[in-house]
């Protein structure tokens, strides 16, 4: 039988979900016009005032905020309560332009816990459980989010963080962990690693794990599934609406419910930004309709995906979401961590190289790879291989500080990196990500 | 008086060390001398040709390519004949980055060169030790 973290409002008909919605986007929009003056001033470009938001239906009438958004108004411009009411902020990876500060108060860390809590109750998840959290811990949401979760629901947590695979390994077995959440590459990784050391799938008492932050196919997800012995469950969310829990999936496992009780989703036209009917593939929008400190409004995700409302077997009537199928801007996702090429532009012009780079991203062993390739100055380049290692290892740090991953960088000739028409294909990109 | 050495950058991929001898050969110029140092992803060829100047002219417009001075000595075919050399350089406290040699234009003697850190020093020492700088 299914279980449920919040039965009521999991399995609510569409009508008191909607009523519920209408509700809170009324009180929303009042407040952050209140108490955000870079939205308010957005509402008053187009002409919109809280009046003219009665319904949820009315949201399309909102203007829309992006990462440019976000950026300009970094680190407090969209924060709409007082600092003393907050009580943690996250952050995205990246550079400082790109970072985005995501502010809470204690109301909205219970929300956002509670929708962990309710995504690892639909894996399975009850105070019976051991559950491992190898997200990292610290800026990132992905660690906060699901420990917070696991201890709503009453599992033991294993606070174990990122990295250190034999450590991981360790306490899943002499612990007995029967959840797991992490990054699907790296339970991919977890996978092979128990492999090689001789476990068999049934050696470990794993029976479920929650994997996100990075896209995934339906053959990583079998992939796992035959290495662990598990059910794997995807779960989605961003920093920008509070971290993972946004979305998940549950026994079903086709498609993430979206909480609609905390927020809005819509799918719009990127180009146009209208918004397409239900069952159109486009870019979600969020809407948080009850966060207090951060609550942004038509948040466009850049993700490309598929709203669906069949009714789903487990009796879950939120609407579901597809794993997002693309993105409409040049955000890369490699292990976890988002990068745009113009932060590797950054670095080659801050380093004294021409923008003249290539991408390449792979995956080996389950793991993704960065290479860069990069056109050297000649005059720049000695006669010594040693100098040119030094050079390479130099550029690869200084692109480490700025991606917070390491690339393999590698230094080529003038007028080598391939062309097409004229323009320079910026990245390759291997993972064959999208099914 | 050093000679001067060309070092060319390449990556390691199939054709790309022919393609640098096709434009020499086609230029008409004699390469002299060659090695190459590599580690996984690329290596530095080193040539020593008949005209260097002309040789960068032909190649600079689409490789890395340096231009180094380094001391070529000739060595006779004989034991001990590099030991001589090393020693001359050794009290000159020389320090040598990397050495190779080729055939000298002479029978029975060989050119060696060498990348160092004080051409000036080095050259005075080997003379001062009887060994022919070229």
């Amino acid at each position: 039988m299914t279980a449920y973290y919040q039965k009521e409002i999991e399995t609510a008909s569409r009508e008191e979900i909607l009523k519920i919605q209408n509700e809170k986007i009324r009180k929303q929009v009042k407040h952050v016009y209140e108490n955000v003056p870079y939205y308010r001033n957005l509402m008053e470009e187009k002409g919109v005032t809280p009046d003219d938001i009665q319904s949820v239906d009315d949201i399309k009438k909102l203007p829309f905020l992006s990462k440019a958004d976000l950026r300009e108004a970094y680190p407090d411009g969209l924060l709409a309560v007082d600092l003393k009411d907050c009580v943690r902020i996250h952050s995205t990876s990246g550079t400082t332009g790109k970072r985005v500060v995501a502010f809470y108060t204690q109301h909205d860390i219970d929300l956002w816990e509670e929708c962990c809590a309710r995504a690892i109750v639909a894996a399975g998840g009850s105070e019976e459980d051991v559950l491992q959290v190898c997200y990292g811990y610290g800026l990132f949401t992905g660690g906060a989010g699901l420990d917070g979760g696991s201890h709503k629901v009453g599992c033991l947590t294993l606070p174990m963080s990122s990295g250190n695979t034999d450590r991981q390994i360790q306490f899943m077995m002499d612990l007995g962990a029967t959840i797991i959440c992490c990054t699907p590459s790296y339970a991919a990784f977890i996978g092979e690693t128990l492999a090689e050391k001789g476990y068999k799938p049934e050696d470990n008492k794993l029976k479920a794990g929650i994997f996100g932050a990075e896209p995934w196919t339906e053959e990583m997800r079998q992939n796992i599934q035959n290495s662990l012995g598990i059910k794997a469950y995807d779960i989605y969310g961003l920093t920008e609406t509070s971290g993972p829990g946004v979305a998940f999936e549950c026994e079903a496992q086709s498609g993430m419910h979206i909480n609609e009780d905390h927020f809005y989703a819509e799918v719009i036209d990127p180009d146009t930004g209208e918004v397409l009917p239900e069952g159109s593939k486009g870019e979600l929008v969020f809407t948080a309709l009850d966060k207090e400190a951060f609550p942004l409004l038509r948040y466009r995700t850049r993700d490309i995906c598929v709203l669906s409302r069949e009714k789903c077997p487990c009796g879950r009537t939120h609407v579901k979401m597809s794993k997002p199928m693309g993105r409409s801007d040049d955000m890369l996702i490699i292990r976890g961590v988002n990068v745009f090429p113009s932060q590797i532009e950054t670095v080659l012009l801050n380093e004294g190289y021409t923008p003249n780079y290539q991408i390449e991203i792979g995956r080996k062993n389950n793991t993704d790879t960065l290479d860069i390739y990069v056109e050297a100055d000649p005059s720049k380049i000695s006669d010594k291989i040693a100098d040119i290692q030094d050079m390479e290892a130099s550029l690869a740090s200084a692109m480490r500080t700025m991606l917070g991953i390491g690339p393999k960088i590698h230094l080529v000739p003038p007028k080598t990196i391939t062309r097409s028409e004229g323009k320079a294909v910026r990245v390759i990109d291997n993972r064959k990500l999208h099914d | 008086m050093a000679i001067t050495q060309l070092s060319v950058f390449l990556e390691n991929k199939p054709g790309k060390l022919y393609e640098v001898v096709k434009r020499i050969s086609e230029a008409g110029i004699n390469l002299r001398a060659m090695t190459i140092a590599e580690v996984r992803d690329f290596g530095i060829l080193r040539i020593i040709v008949s005209d260097a100047k002309k040789a960068m002219e032909v190649l600079e417009d689409d490789h890395i390519i340096t231009t180094t001075e380094v001391v070529s000595a000739v060595m006779e075919d004989k034991a001990g004949a590099l030991y001589d050399i090393l020693q001359a350089l050794e009290s000159a406290n020389v320090n040598i980055e990397y050495m190779y040699a080729y055939t000298g234009e002479v029978t029975g003697s060989a050119n060696v060169v060498f990348r160092v850190d004080d051409i000036e020093g080095a050259e005075a020492q080997l003379r001062e030790a009887g060994v022919q700088v070229l």
